[in-house]
């Protein structure tokens, strides 16, 4: 029987993040941020049946980056946490930190123990009663959870898109200035991204109880006229 | 978090997530029923829905007995199920409440895992399954029967179903009604109805048959001048559910009352 080589643990680590770091970075950003009342997600995507961004519960949000069908592998084991947590305990009960701290415990196991680490980010992000409420958590391939304020940014190019976020972005933003600032800072200075390649949606504190809509291509192109 | 292997998968069924992870919704132990010992619950009483030319309408009375009393007067057997449909029920209160909570949530469940929400025949089916997993109980006493109403999407028209204690699913074309009072209900909805019933004339027929109903039987709640209560009365169409407000209903009992008080 022949002895597999030895690699050393710290080589190890360093290929697998490469590996999922390349994954990443071939797929289009996405952009989170607050505004009034909530959180809108822009994000660059072709098509119009696969989504990248989807509800989870009531007042929270998924966003995925990378692989199609690994970040929807998580994203239905989310919507499946929060609605067993709701059912056992109440639907007070369900936030996007125990969420994101379960997602984190599942990348970083799947990272470390399996034969491939995901090539996802992906974004946890929730709408509060009020605008303190308001938090987002971005979760790496690793497993590592970063949690944002007022602005997140995941996928390809995500310094370069979070340092023009960091530029524009204000408090008291409304709702399309809130796609405005979200579309600008995905394409930057020299490049245009037309509505046909844009999947937005909102997070609002005024939809009642499942906060989630979709905002669709007549709405939208009424935003960005 | 829990995560399944593909053959393992329970889609998006959540009562069979339930069951996967260990959880079983309703429990399973019931002893044989002895005569003339059976377990006196809260009953839930009369629920009527009605189509008319861009919908439906439902509506129930608030109130739940034991035997001869009243064990609450404000019970909301009309719930909204999604945002284009509702359930009404009538028999044991527990086991109904938990089923339409069952219902509720696995519905959104199938919506946000599958991406779009069922079909409304869908949703009848499920419910029907769900009336049918009932059904141990129901030999003990504890029937559960549903009335489910909504607004079909793909064929722009309100549609109803009448359910019986084994699960069995009925299409109704006009009107249904279910629950104690549901023999007066239906009479009156017989009278009243036609194929061009618009959503203020259902309301109002809606009305008229839960009066009735609460006139003749007692079992039925009428309007509760007293205390405010109103029944649950919503209208579904195209733009979803609508809950109507006290303050419309007490106008429209008021009317009915005065028409009563001339007979």
């Amino acid at each position: 029987m022949s002895q597999p080589f030895y690699v050393a643990p710290e080589q190890m680590m360093k290929d697998r993040a490469d590996y999922a770091r390349k994954g990443i970075a071939r797929g289009r950003a996405l952009v989170a941020l607050r505004y009034t009342e909530g959180l809108v997600i822009v994000a660059e995507n072709g098509s119009d049946t696969l989504r990248k961004v989807s509800e989870i519960y009531d007042r929270i949000a998924f966003a995925g980056v990378g692989k199609y069908n690994e970040f929807d592998q998580l994203r239905v084991a989310g919507v499946r946490a929060a609605d067993l947590k709701g059912f056992q305990y109440s639907r007070d009960d369900v936030d996007a930190r125990s969420l994101a701290n379960s997602y984190a415990q599942m990348l970083g196991n799947i990272f470390t123990h399996e034969m491939k680490p995901m090539e996802v980010e992906i974004l946890v992000a929730e709408v509060g009663l009020a605008e303190e409420g308001d938090q987002m958590f971005h979760l790496l391939y690793d497993g590592t959870v970063v949690d944002a304020r007022d602005y997140a940014a995941i996928g390809g190019d995500a310094e370069a898109v979070r340092e023009r976020l960091a530029a524009t972005w204000s408090a008291g933003l409304g709702r399309s200035a809130a796609v405005h600032v979200g579309l600008n800072a995905l394409s930057g200075p020299d490049r245009e991204i037309s509505a046909a390649e844009l999947e937005v949606a909102e997070l609002s504190r005024s939809h009642g109880r499942r906060c989630f809509s979709r905002i669709d291509a007549t709405e939208l192109a009424a935003i960005l006229a | 978090m829990p995560f399944f292997t593909p053959g393992d998968d329970p889609g998006s069924n959540f009562p069979e997530l339930l069951r996967r992870i260990g959880m079983t919704s309703h429990s399973s132990v019931l002893t044989p029923a002895v005569p003339g010992h059976e377990l006196s619950v809260p009953h839930a009483t009369t629920c009527v829905a009605v189509k008319f030319a861009d919908g439906v309408v439902m509506a129930g009375d608030r109130r739940a007995t034991s035997g001869n009393l009243i064990s609450h007067r404000t019970m909301e057997k009309v719930v909204q199920a999604d945002r284009h449909s509702a359930v009404a029920i009538a028999g044991a209160a527990g086991p109904a409440m938990e089923m339409v909570k069952m219902f509720q949530l696995q519905l959104e469940h199938y919506e946000k895992v599958e991406g779009n929400a069922l079909s409304l025949e869908g949703k009848a089916n499920q419910l029907s399954a769900m009336v049918r997993g009932n059904l141990p109980a129901a030999m003990q006493g504890m029937v559960v029967v549903p009335i489910f109403a909504g607004f079909d999407l793909r064929r722009s028209a309100g549609r109803l179903w009448d359910f019986d204690a084994t699960g069995g699913r009925y299409e109704e074309r006009d009107f249904v009604s279910t629950g104690s009072g549901s023999l007066h209900a239906s009479t009156v909805m017989k009278v009243g109805y036609h194929p061009e019933l618009g959503r203020d004339e259902a309301l109002q027929l809606a009305c008229r048959a839960l009066w009735e109903a609460a006139d003749a039987d007692s079992a039925t709640g009428g309007p509760d001048v007293l205390r405010g209560i109103y029944p649950v009365v919503a209208a579904i169409d195209v733009d979803g559910w609508e809950r109507i407000d006290d303050v419309d209903l007490f106008t429209r009992f008021d009317s009915i009352r005065e028409e009563a008080s001339h007979r």
